[in-house]
């Protein structure tokens, strides 16, 4: 038995060249001491490949139309068997290839790989890089619930800033001059089959020029790149100390992956995919729509930063950031690797992830966006312990006029404006109703909103919250 | 052939030409064929370059169905909608009646990066969730980020009947201006 299975495996081995060609590439030697901060780059390719095989599985379920596809994710999340966590493992392994694409490509810039003769990698993986934040922005899309459709507007609305051009591109995103049937083929075009396109030809060519380029060792402070001796040095250094990738490296990278693979479909799992939103129906306006995760903080970006220069950053921004990745390895491929004689990088590397990571947070918070779903500062809540009637009524019209959204008093209300549980203590009457009267930067005037005895009701419950 | 006759081939320059014809006709043939293929995939790519779309007039209701004073959710099929679009075939549009026949549709759409807007009924406001935009019941913006006042549909009472001239998505760019 042993010996037919060892026959039949020969032959198959003979003909495919098994042992001829694929093992030698499994087994090329690559520097000793590669440990674990080695692993990112294959959790971002387990991952990838997590995706497409849960992509494959919604694909059976799902229904790429206009009309039909929200109906069908409401089928994948409470009827399908597993459809429940198969969406989550889609979602949190897009997590997952998102977060382990920026290590990766942190690791990879503070130990300066990207150096000769590796530019190409730096290169190739900037397309990935680019492709993957394209697959996520897609990929929220394909939901089609409000959020999906709205983050469809909130795009080409980003697109049509560009000069000239921004009109036709943002027609180009949606598919025609509004949302409609036309518009979920085509995000379901890109992100099906146009970009995993991409995806497969281009890590085809990260993974080749690992091969050809050989991983980058570990590095030494004082120990140099010079182009016209690193091939020569490179390679003696694999013939002396090398150790064959499989299995001496791959295990790290294997058993990191699995472990990631597990972590996902426990989390899946744990905490199921993100709620479906309303109905795709444009005219549904009651929505919020708000972005995943990892496209938080450009959503926070657009709020905090100054609204004279938005238009010049939405359209410089994602260009110079681009020119910018693709330029470094020309600016410097020769010279120290080591992030110990390389702190400038360190610290943009610092700088860079907690402004994201900041941005993220406060983009969570949305503390600019009005709080719709707030309740009314119920009586128990205020200051003024018998309140008479203009009181009782500036505390109705406080909600009903939309000061709540914006402004909180004890537990009750949004926090885009100040916090007016004693601003009884800080404003007169006067000052208070000047403020309401005019508006500010923020807040509208309401002058030409309010009468005369709903303003002096409002004034006379401010005033009383002391 | 044997060894000598095939080497005395290809040194003759007058056969390189006739391979190197061959060679370039089969290249050519390639780059044809995928020329040809590619024609109906990227007039595909790039149909919403290619249509054009007339817009046109829709009823949204009768003008008594709107009160005086009072701005109301309007929704009206899209100018060439598909038939497999469902919902999204529909867009939507704040009317407000100011009197009589006198009506401005504003777009649903907040002038700063498009999230809908709310008509905040007893604030007389419009306000956008998205990063704080807030507009008068005219339209020009009372707060936030918004460049420009809310967009405007053009709108017409034919017959007693209020139609909205469809108009696609409003897209703010550098430069422009509200309708």
């Amino acid at each position: 038995m042993k010996k037919t299975i060892k026959k039949i495996w020969n032959w198959i081995d003979d003909r495919i060249g098994i042992s001829q060609n694929i093992l030698p590439i499994l087994r090329h030697p690559v520097p000793p001491k590669a440990k674990w901060s080695y692993v990112f780059g294959t959790a971002v390719l387990f991952s990838f490949v997590l995706q497409v095989v849960t992509g494959i599985g919604l694909s059976l379920l799902y229904q790429p139309s206009s009309k039909d596809a929200y109906e069908s994710l409401l089928f994948i999340t409470n009827k399908a068997k597993f459809g429940n966590l198969l969406r989550g493992i889609h979602y949190f392994g897009a997590s997952a290839m998102i977060i382990f694409v920026g290590i990766h490509m942190i690791r990879v810039y503070i130990t300066a790989s990207y150096k000769f003769p590796r530019e190409m990698n730096w290169i190739s993986g900037v397309f990935l890089l680019l492709c993957t934040i394209f697959m996520g922005f897609t990929g929220q899309l394909l939901r089609w619930d409000s959020n999906g459709v709205w983050s469809s507007v909130v795009a080409a609305e980003q697109l049509g800033r560009t000069p000239f051009i921004g009109k036709y591109l943002a027609r180009f995103l949606l598919g025609g001059d509004t949302i409609g049937g036309q518009s979920l083929s085509r995000f379901y075009s890109y992100h099906v089959f146009i970009v995993p396109a991409m995806i497969f030809l281009f890590v085809g060519l990260h993974l080749y020029l690992v091969i050809q380029n050989g991983i980058s060792e570990p590095t030494k402070a004082g120990r140099l790149v010079d182009p016209k001796t690193y091939r020569a040095w490179y390679k003696n250094l694999l013939k002396e100390k090398g150790v064959p990738f499989w299995p001496n490296a791959a295990w790290r990278d294997t058993m990191f992956s699995a472990i990631l693979i597990i972590c996902i479909v426990v989390v899946a799992f744990i905490f199921g995919p993100p709620a479906l939103s309303g109905k795709p129906d444009p005219a549904v306006l009651h929505t919020s729509p708000t972005p995943d995760w990892y496209m938080v903080p450009f959503f926070a970006l657009f709020a905090l930063m100054p609204h004279k220069i938005e238009s010049i950053v939405m359209l410089l921004g994602p260009v110079l950031t681009v020119v910018i990745l693709f330029s470094i390895p020309f600016i410097s491929n020769r010279g120290e690797r080591s992030p110990l004689k390389r702190p400038w990088a360190v610290y943009g590397v610092i700088c860079v992830t907690i402004f994201a990571i900041s941005l993220l947070v406060i983009g969570l918070k949305a503390p600019w966006s009005p709080h719709f779903n707030t309740k009314p500062v119920p009586l128990s809540a205020i200051k003024s312990q018998n309140p008479d009637s203009t009181i009782i009524q500036g505390v109705h019209l406080f909600y009903s006029k939309g000061c709540n959204y914006c402004h909180k008093i004890n537990d009750y209300g949004g926090i885009d404006g100040p916090n007016l549980t004693t601003i009884g203590n800080r404003l007169s009457i006067q000052e208070l109703t000047v403020r309401i009267v005019n508006g500010g930067k923020n807040m509208p005037s309401y002058g030409g909103i309010l009468t005369k005895d709903e303003l002096n009701n409002i004034v006379a419950f401010l005033k009383s919250q002391d | 052939m044997n060894e000598e006759s095939t080497n005395r081939i290809e040194e003759s320059p007058k056969e390189i030409t006739r391979r190197n014809f061959f060679l370039k006709l089969s290249l050519s043939l390639a780059g044809l064929g995928a020329a040809a293929a590619a024609v109906p995939v990227v007039s595909a790519l790039i149909a919403p370059l290619l249509e054009k779309k007339n817009q046109v007039w829709r009823g949204v209701g009768k003008v008594n169905q709107f009160q005086e004073g009072t701005t109301t959710l309007v929704r009206f099929t899209n100018a060439d909608p598909k038939p497999y679009a469902g919902t999204t075939a529909e867009s939507a549009a704040w009317l407000r009646r100011n009197e009589k026949n006198d009506f401005i549709a504003f777009a649903a759409n907040c002038t700063h990066l498009g999230c809908p807007v709310r008509w905040e009924k007893d604030a007389h406001l419009f306000m956008c969730p998205c990063h704080g935009g807030v507009y008068y019941a005219n339209g020009t913006v009372a707060a936030g980020p918004p460049p420009f006042p809310l967009t405007k549909y053009q709108v017409r009472v034919v017959n007693n009947e209020v139609e909205i001239k469809t108009a696609p998505i409003p897209i703010t760019h550098i430069g422009s201006k509200s309708v």
